[in-house]
């Protein structure tokens, strides 16, 4: 076995070409626990993704209103201004990631290489239609996330690419992160979920997390909702709210186990569905 | 690198590590290959923080950082706070609190106090329990390392 500490996107692919099947770390909070407990052993090469340059930041870009995010941000990263306004639920789902300590290390790419339904990251990229920039030595290609996510940490990279960058289209709306666990902190979710409201379009999107096989939207639960919601005024009946939970928690598929039930998962998330929209349209955040 | 044989800057000292699986945590390396036994070694997935290091200014949980890949970055761990018999504000805040019972977690806490107060001068008891939720105390003495945070917050305000 051999370990690589690649400072540059173009060392980085060129190792990968070299070694297809190297193994591929980010900040290593998922990686490593698996590691350290024997259920994965690296045995030809590493390439550790931290120290590479150009993973390492992220720019607006205005005109084509995007925030592109290097894979090797940290959650802490994206906690920090001027990043938090531009993107507040990321900052939101960031903050409730771990501890300080897995902030510091625990990247956006990492959370999408992973590609748990639980990942805290994955909700506000599905909400908001990220696209995912995958690198290798024969070229560039992007993915919408939710092609990006294919299953229970599977994802559609191919043998020799890796994840660059995160093109996160900007909204003009109100944009939360909510989450159930069983503390405030340090807490994988039972349930989680990203609403997004594009004032310009005039629509309602929401991702769930840890409530299927991996982060799904919600199309008619949006289409109800952005219907629903009075856009002149930035209000919403309690009975359109309340039929939006419903339609939230009839699009989850969750699964019962050693974190909670499918029963309680599938009430949260329609719960966290509503708490979202009521936070949307009665703080007059709409305009 | 290549092959078996790394080096860490640990404490400002150079250590060449060799026979190690590369795989290894930091904490693994630094216990067992290093012999620095301050860092503790509890749950091994990043949920205890009694492994808290500073890697190039960061505090991690040095089970969750491989070792290898921690070459030519400065990590300072537990025993480069202070040296022995002069022990930093926070330690000495943790012993005057009475915030230490069994010990294990002490040293992590000590390290993620020192980053919280570079960060944030004067926390709040709400703060310093949302910066500390990575660092769990099975003798559940929090309440002691809370007070122990506000007095060192209070001493260096002081002396500003």
């Amino acid at each position: 076995m051999t370990v690589a500490v690649p400072n540059t996107l173009t060392d980085a692919v060129q190792l990968l070409e070299e070694h297809p099947s190297a193994f591929l770390l980010g900040g290593g909070t998922d990686a490593m626990v698996e590691i350290n407990d024997g259920h994965r052993r690296p045995d030809e090469m590493v390439i550790a993704l931290n120290r590479v340059a150009d993973l390492r930041s992220w720019r607006h870009d205005p005109t084509a209103g995007t925030v592109t995010i290097g894979a090797g941000v940290t959650y802490t990263e994206l906690m920090e201004e001027p990043l938090a306004s531009l993107l507040p639920a990321l900052a939101e789902a960031s903050r409730t990631v771990g501890s300080p300590q897995i902030r510091n290390a625990g990247t956006l790419g990492g959370n999408l290489g992973t590609c748990s339904p639980a990942g805290d990251g994955l909700p506000v990229l599905a909400a908001l239609d990220a696209e995912v920039l995958l690198v290798s030595s024969h070229g560039r290609r992007t993915v919408p996330v939710q092609d990006f996510m294919v299953g229970v940490k599977r994802t559609s990279i191919e043998p020799g690419e890796l994840i660059a960058e995160i093109i996160v289209p900007l909204r003009t709306g109100w944009q939360g992160y909510a989450k159930v666990g069983v503390r405030n902190a340090m807490v994988i979710a039972v349930a989680s979920a990203c609403l997004a409201v594009d004032t310009d379009a005039r629509r309602i999107a929401i991702a769930l997390g840890s409530v299927g096989p991996t982060v799904m939207r919600c199309p008619d639960a949006e289409d109800h909702l952005s219907n629903a919601v009075d856009w002149s005024s930035g209000t919403v009946s309690d009975d359109a709210l309340g039929e939006f939970a419903r339609l939230v928690s009839a699009a989850s598929t969750p699964i019962t186990d050693h974190r909670s039930t499918a029963d309680y998962r599938r009430h949260a998330v329609g719960v966290l569905g509503r708490r979202l929209a009521r936070r949307a349209f009665t703080q007059g955040a709409t305009t | 690198m290549s092959n078996e044989v790394f080096t860490l800057r640990v404490n400002g000292i150079d250590h060449d590590v060799a026979d190690s699986w590369l795989g290894e945590s930091l904490l693994d390396v630094l216990r067992d290959r290093i012999g620095l036994m301050g860092s503790k070694g509890a749950c091994t997935q990043g949920e205890c923080g009694s492994c808290s290091v500073m890697v190039e200014g960061s505090l991690v949980c040095s089970c969750l950082v491989m070792g290898a890949t921690a070459v030519d970055q400065e990590i300072v761990t537990i025993e480069g706070i202070a040296p022995v018999g002069a022990p930093s504000d926070v330690q000495q805040a943790f012993v005057d609190a009475g915030a230490v019972q069994c010990g294990f977690c002490t040293p992590g806490l000590v390290m993620a106090v020192h980053d919280l107060l570079e960060r944030t001068g004067s926390p709040t008891d709400t703060e310093i329990r949302e910066e500390l939720a990575g660092n769990v105390c099975r003798c559940t003495g929090y309440g002691r390392i809370i007070d122990a945070v506000q007095q060192v917050a209070v001493r260096r305000g002081g002396s500003a």
